[in-house]
């Protein structure tokens, strides 16, 4: 179980509708939250990777622009983009610069603002993170992606419309106790009758997948800090390891995706490849967060994972086995459903999560137990890339 | 005529399978075939990501397939709202050849299932656009 790099500090904003600021500012408050917990200055950052989509940015190549805001040159900066999963494939690209013995200390920067355009505007951009010369023409967006996997996964597993509801009601149950979180209300049954007309959750987006289904757009940023084990050691009271960091890619069309019934490749790859690293299995993990952006997709990830065999995912939401009290708790701080999916900081707000509940910092949200190793999974586009993240204290 | 032709909305004018569209017109739905090695792709391919050969065939996909997987979209991005709600499906020809294109308009979502035998034709709209879509016959 290799320990050569640990998470020394953890950041994220508030993920809100409509931030009052700009991406520089949006960027500094996770920037400060993580470099305070971490107990440095920016004279102790060797270099900044900042994460986002860039299909939302007004901001050309982000990285000069808030490595300077929060005091990060003349150190090194760059820019990281896998679509969704920008800011664990920036903790990747960090992992690379300090095994190397590059560079001791790395700020991993990922932030979103999406507010600033429609929702039909935003669907027409991400869905241009698809193939935009063979699909975008057809009028494709992210959740009839999703829904091409929702509908034979359900057809093939006998996986319900009820099912996919729990997950919304699951996530919820922790948004509602997430002050950071931008969906703070709980969901019921009846915000999915399709009887009840005031019902919005209930209304289809794409068949099977209603809006109750999708994450909630927001504006947020994360920040994670990374350090070799030297100064991990001498710095930091409470290091979090990286065990295993696994990653895969897909390919972007449709036609050359294999059986959507078993749903994403690139999770069960970057998975396998993290729990080999980290020498564990499944079973060892006693927190996770996974890339929730539908609720078909928890129930993917956790076959992926492997915290169900295939096609047996509905038993762990039917058996509230991910709820907090149960043997593996999954997205309890909201997840994307409720917390919120602002891109590019997504996935180090997972980290974020995670690293918390390690630490035994996670407050309300706090999983019994003293859990020793958690796991992150963060998916960019449909499937295309694929990060799984195993941490350990 | 080019690539920008394909599709309700192009988001791409050179390609250097344009050729395609000018198929398409024919009635044809194409693919590309790699001289050297053999290799079949769709949608299809100026170079051979196997070989590295840039000698490609076109050949005709098949008559018949299955829907593999479907959606129907009651909500569209933007520029595409006029058409909706409109079905999206994958086509397994077996062989490891897919195709992923809109549903007919006369398809509805009642009529469709995983595994249905469906075929694909060409589409034309109204503003001279051009695709393909999955049909039952």
């Amino acid at each position: 179980m290799p320990k050569d790099v640990a998470v020394i500090g953890v950041g994220q904003s508030y993920f809100v509708r409509g931030y009052e600021g700009s991406i520089r500012e949006l960027a500094f408050e996770a920037y400060r939250e993580a470099a305070q917990d971490a107990g440095i200055t920016s004279k102790d950052v060797d270099a900044s990777i900042i994460c986002s989509a860039p299909e939302y940015d007004k901001q050309r190549s982000p990285a000069g622009v808030i490595a300077e805001y929060l005091g990060l040159i003349p150190q090194p900066t760059m820019y990281v983009e896998t679509v969704c999963s920008s800011s664990t494939t920036g903790v990747r690209i960090a992992y690379g610069l300090i095994k190397s013995g590059l560079h001791d200390i790395v700020a991993v920067i990922g932030f979103q603002k999406m507010s600033e355009i429609t929702s039909a505007e935003s669907q027409e951009r991400m869905g241009r993170g698809a193939d935009i010369q063979w699909e975008s023409p057809f009028g494709t967006m992210m959740p009839a992606y999703y829904a091409l996997y929702a509908q034979a996964y359900m057809a093939k597993n006998g996986l319900t419309l009820d099912d996919l509801m729990q997950v919304r009601i699951k996530s919820a149950t922790y948004g509602q106790i997430n002050e950071r979180a931008v969906y703070r209300r709980p969901v019921t049954p009846e915000d999915f009758d399709p009887n009840n007309p005031n019902a919005k959750l209930a209304q289809i987006v794409s068949w099977p997948l209603r809006v109750g289904d999708a994450c909630a757009n927001a504006d947020g940023s994360s920040c994670v800090i990374l350090a070799s084990a030297e100064k991990a050691k001498a710095i930091s009271k409470k290091p979090v390891w990286i065990l295993g960091i696994g990653a895969a890619s897909e390919s972007v069309n449709m036609a050359s995706r294999p059986d959507f019934s078993k749903g994403l490749r690139v999770a069960y790859i970057a998975a396998q490849k993290a729990y080999k690293m980290a020498g564990i299995t499944p079973k060892d993990v006693k927190v996770a967060e996974v890339h929730d952006c539908f609720t078909i997709a928890e129930i993917m990830a956790y076959e992926a994972l492997g915290f169900a065999p295939p096609g047996e995912g509905k038993q762990l939401i039917r058996e509230r086995a991910t709820y907090k009290e149960g043997p593996i708790p999954v997205n309890v701080d909201g997840g994307l459903l409720s917390k919120g999916h602002p891109i590019g900081a997504t996935g180090g707000s997972q980290i974020r999560t995670i690293v918390l509940q390690l630490r035994g910092e996670a407050g309300a949200m706090q999983v019994p137990g003293e859990p020793d190793i958690g796991l992150v999974h963060n998916i960019g586009g449909v499937g295309l890339y694929g990060n799984v993240i195993i941490f350990g204290r | 005529m080019g690539f920008e032709k394909f599709g309700r909305k192009s988001f791409t004018s050179a390609t250097k399978i344009a050729k395609f569209v000018d198929f398409l017109n024919e009635g044809k739905i194409m693919g590309t075939l790699c001289k050297k090695c053999g290799a079949r792709y769709f949608p299809p391919r100026a170079d051979c990501a196997n070989c590295f050969s840039s000698d490609m065939d076109w050949f005709e996909m098949p008559k018949k397939g299955k829907l593999e997987t479907f959606t129907v979209a009651y909500y569209a991005p933007y520029g595409f709202e006029m058409d909706c709600p409109y079905g999206m499906g994958v086509v397994d020809y077996g062989n490891n050849l897919k195709l992923f294109a809109r549903i007919s308009k006369g398809l509805k979502l009642e009529e469709l299932k995983n595994d249905m035998e469906v075929t694909v034709k060409p589409v034309r709209y109204e503003d001279g656009q051009i695709a393909f879509e999955i049909t039952k016959e």
